[in-house]
C-alpha cells in the first residue's frame, strides 16, 4: 500500500528538471546571449550604439518594413490556400493519406527544395519551356519578388494547413447540421458557423507561419536574387559577413519584440473561457 | 375536413445505406397540434426519419408531403421545421442572444423584430436573462432549453425533437417532460419526438409508433399501444411483459401451460398458435389453490413502489410479477388475473389486419 505515490511536488522535480534544463539551455540561455551581444560595438565595447544606429537609420527601419510587408503577402497567400484546402480535406474519404502527402515535403530540407525551385523557374527550366510552348515565350521568373513570395507560400503552406485542418475537424457535424436546420445554406453556414469556429486554428497557422516568414534569409538569396533585403538577411549579413555581431544581435533582439508583439495580437479574446 | 389538418405525411418512403435498408416502406401522417412520438431501439430507424422529415437526408425512394406540397427533395435550409438535436448543437462561439437569434437573422428580418421575437422566447422558456451568457456556461438542462427557444423562435408548423431529453437526468428529464407537453399545448406546434425511452413516449405523446428494422410496427395511443401490443418486439419493448407460447381454442378462449383460460381477444383460426402477453402489474398474488396457475417463486426485490417477483411455472415459462406485498417463506403462489389482462397476439400480422380484426371483434362485444 505505501508504494501508492501520487505526484506531489516534490517527487515531481526530476521529470521537470530535464524540461527546464532544456528551456534554460537552448530558449533562454541564447536569447541572453543576443540581448547580452546587442550592446557591444564592433570594437568590444559596451555601448547603445547598435539601437541608436536601428532606430535613426532608413535602411533598417525600410528593411523592418520590408519584412513586415512580404510577411505579410506570404501569410496572405498562405492563408488564402490553405483554407479552403484543409475545408476540402475534411470532406475526403481517405484524409490521414492526403494529410501524410501534406506533411511529406516538410520533411525534405529547406535548401534541396529551394535549389529545384532554382530549376523550375530558371531560364530553361519547366516553366519557361510551358511558357514558350504555348507561345508566350520565356519570362524572368527567378529573382523577382512574385517568385520569392510564391515559393515561401509554398514552403509555409503545410503549417498553415495543419492547425486549420485541425480546428476544423473538431467541429461536431451536428452543428453544421443544425445551421441548415435553421435555414442557413451552405455559403452562409461556411461564414457565420465554421470559419468563427475554426478561428483558433487559424490563428495559430497564422502564427506558425508570420513569425519565420518574418525572418527568411535562405529564399530571399536563392530565390528572391537578394533583392529584397529582410532583417533575417541583414542577421545572417552581420553575422558571417560584416562579423558585426553586436549589431546583428540588435536586429535580433527587435525581431523577438516584433515576434511577442504579434503573438499578443493573435491570442485574442476568447469570450466565455474566463469563467469556466 | 381532416385532410386539411393533416400537416405531414410520408408515402412509401425508403432509404438505404449501401446495403443495409434503414427505411422500409415508411407511411404515415401527422396531424396539425398534437404530440408524435417515434419509440424504437438504436438502429431502427427513428432518426433516418427525423432527417428524412428535416431534410438533412433525402429519401431514396417515395414521398414527403408537407402542408399537402411535395418536399422530398427540398434542402433542409428551405423546410419550415425545426430540430432540436440530440446533444443540443448549440453554436458554442455565440451567446445564448445570438443562438436563438440565428435562424431570424438569416430571414433579414428587422432588428428590433428580432430582439423582441428573442426576448420573448426566452421568457416561454424561463431563461430571460441569460442573454449574454456564452454556452459553455450554462447547465445541461439550461442548454436544452436554449436548443428549443432556438428552433421554435423561428415558428416552426412541426418541431422535430432527436432524442432531446437523452442527456439529462433522471430528475431533470421527468421535469422536462412536463415542460415539453405543456409548451406543446401552448404553442399548437405539432411535435414529432424520437426517442428510445419507452416511459418518456408514454408519458408525453398523444401517438406513439413503434419503429424497428426500419419499419413501423404499430401505432396508436400510448393506452392501445400498452394494453394491445401487436407482437412480441412491441409488447417486449414497451414495458415488462410475461409472454408466454399458447394455442386458441376458439374465439374468446386461449391455452397456455396445458390450461384452457378466459380472455378478450377473437377472430382467429381455432387451435391457432399464438402468444399470450400478461403485464406483470396485473397478476395478484394468492394462495395455489385459489390461483389461476402455479408457480415456484425463484426471488424476491423490493423496488420501492412494489416488489419484483421471478417466478416459474410447471413448463418452464418464466413469470414476473409486480405485487404491493411481498411474499413471505412460501415457495409456491398461485396467479390470478382477469380475462381482459391477457392479451393474444398472433405471429407476422400486420398492422392493417391487426387494427380490423380488433375493431371487428369489439365490435361483437357490444353487440353481445
Amino acid at each position: 500500500m505505501k508504494k501508492v505515490t501520487t505526484l506531489t511536488k516534490t517527487n515531481r522535480l526530476p521529470y521537470f528538471s530535464l524540461y527546464f534544463l532544456w528551456i534554460g539551455l537552448f530558449v533562454i540561455a541564447p536569447v541572453a546571449l543576443i540581448v547580452y551581444q546587442s550592446f557591444f560595438g564592433i570594437d568590444h565595447s559596451l555601448t547603445l550604439n547598435n539601437y541608436r544606429t536601428y532606430l535613426s537609420s532608413s535602411v533598417y527601419l525600410r528593411m523592418t518594413f520590408n519584412s513586415f510587408w512580404f510577411a505579410f503577402l506570404i501569410t496572405a497567400l498562405t492563408l488564402a490556400i490553405s483554407y479552403p484546402t484543409a475545408y476540402f480535406l475534411t470532406k475526403l474519404e481517405h484524409r490521414q493519406l492526403w494529410i501524410l502527402l501534406i506533411i511529406l515535403p516538410t520533411w525534405i530540407n529547406l535548401l534541396l527544395k529551394a535549389y529545384a525551385f532554382i530549376g523550375i523557374f530558371s531560364q530553361s527550366g519547366s516553366v519557361n519551356n510551358f511558357l514558350t510552348f504555348i507561345g508566350v515565350g520565356p519570362q524572368q521568373l527567378l529573382f523577382t519578388n512574385t517568385s520569392f513570395i510564391l515559393v515561401a507560400a509554398y514552403i509555409q503552406i503545410p503549417f498553415m494547413i495543419l492547425p486549420i485542418y485541425n480546428s476544423l475537424v473538431d467541429i461536431d457535424p451536428a452543428i453544421i447540421n443544425a445551421s441548415h436546420d435553421l435555414g442557413a445554406n451552405n455559403f452562409q453556414t461556411l461564414w457565420r458557423v465554421i470559419f468563427p469556429m475554426s478561428i483558433n486554428g487559424v490563428r495559430s497557422g497564422v502564427q506558425a507561419v508570420f513569425i519565420p516568414s518574418l525572418s527568411l534569409f535562405m529564399i530571399t538569396r536563392l530565390i528572391g536574387g537578394n533583392k529584397v533585403i529582410t532583417l533575417g538577411t541583414a542577421i545572417e549579413e552581420h553575422f558571417m559577413t560584416t562579423m558585426n555581431w553586436g549589431m546583428g544581435s540588435t536586429i535580433g533582439v527587435v525581431l523577438i519584440i516584433i515576434m511577442f508583439i504579434t503573438m499578443a495580437l493573435t491570442a485574442g479574446g476568447r469570450k466565455g473561457k474566463a469563467k469556466s | 375536413m381532416a385532410k386539411t389538418e393533416t400537416i405531414l405525411e410520408l408515402q412509401h418512403v425508403y432509404k438505404y445505406f449501401d446495403d443495409f435498408t434503414a427505411l422500409d416502406d415508411i407511411n404515415f401522417t401527422l396531424d396539425q397540434g398534437k404530440f408524435y412520438s417515434f419509440l424504437g431501439p438504436s438502429g431502427s430507424g427513428k432518426t433516418t426519419i427525423l432527417r428524412t422529415v428535416s431534410g438533412l437526408i433525402l429519401a431514396d425512394k417515395g414521398k414527403v408531403l408537407f402542408d399537402g406540397q411535395d418536399i422530398t427533395n427540398l434542402p433542409a435550409e428551405k423546410r419550415k421545421v425545426n430540430t432540436v438535436f440530440q446533444n443540443y448543437a448549440l453554436f458554442p462561439h455565440l451567446n445564448v442572444f445570438d443562438n436563438v437569434a440565428f435562424g431570424l437573422r438569416l430571414k433579414k428580418m428587422a432588428k428590433s423584430e428580432i430582439d423582441d421575437r428573442v426576448v420573448a422566447v426566452l421568457k416561454v422558456i424561463q431563461m430571460d436573462g441569460y442573454e449574454n451568457r456564452m454556452i459553455s456556461e450554462l447547465s445541461g438542462g439550461q442548454q436544452q432549453r436554449v436548443a428549443i427557444a432556438r428552433a421554435i423562435v423561428n415558428e416552426p408548423r412541426l418541431l422535430l425533437l432527436d432524442e432531446s431529453l437523452s442527456a439529462l437526468d433522471q430528475k431533470l428529464r421527468q421535469q422536462m417532460q412536463y415542460e415539453l407537453r405543456s409548451l406543446q399545448q401552448r404553442l399548437g406546434i405539432t411535435f414529432l419526438f424520437v426517442t428510445h425511452d419507452q416511459e418518456e413516449a408514454l408519458a408525453m405523446s398523444d401517438e406513439i409508433l413503434v419503429m424497428n428494422d426500419g419499419k413501423i410496427q404499430q401505432s396508436g395511443t400510448p393506452v392501445d399501444i400498452y394494453d394491445e401490443p401487436i407482437n412480441h418486439f412491441v409488447a417486449n419493448f414497451i414495458g415488462a411483459s410475461n409472454i408466454v407460447p399458447g394455442v386458441m381454442v376458439r374465439d374468446y378462449e386461449v391455452a397456455f401451460v396445458g390450461k384452457t383460460f378466459e380472455c378478450a381477444d377473437a377472430g382467429m383460426r381455432p387451435n391457432e398458435k399464438v402468444e399470450v402477453v400478461l403485464r406483470p402489474e396485473d397478476i395478484d398474488v394468492t394462495t395455489p389453490e385459489q390461483g389461476k396457475l402455479v408457480v415456484n417463486v425463484d426471488s424476491q426485490l423490493f423496488r420501492g413502489d412494489h416488489f419484483e417477483i421471478n417466478s416459474h411455472d410447471e413448463d418452464g415459462n418464466q413469470w414476473l410479477i409486480y405485487a404491493t406485498n411481498s411474499i413471505e417463506d412460501k415457495d409456491k403462489v398461485g396467479l390470478s388475473f382477469t380475462p381482459n389482462a391477457l392479451h393474444v397476439m398472433r405471429f407476422n400480422e400486420d398492422e392493417a389486419d391487426f387494427d380490423a380484426r380488433l375493431s371487428q371483434y369489439e365490435e361483437g362485444d357490444n353487440a353481445d
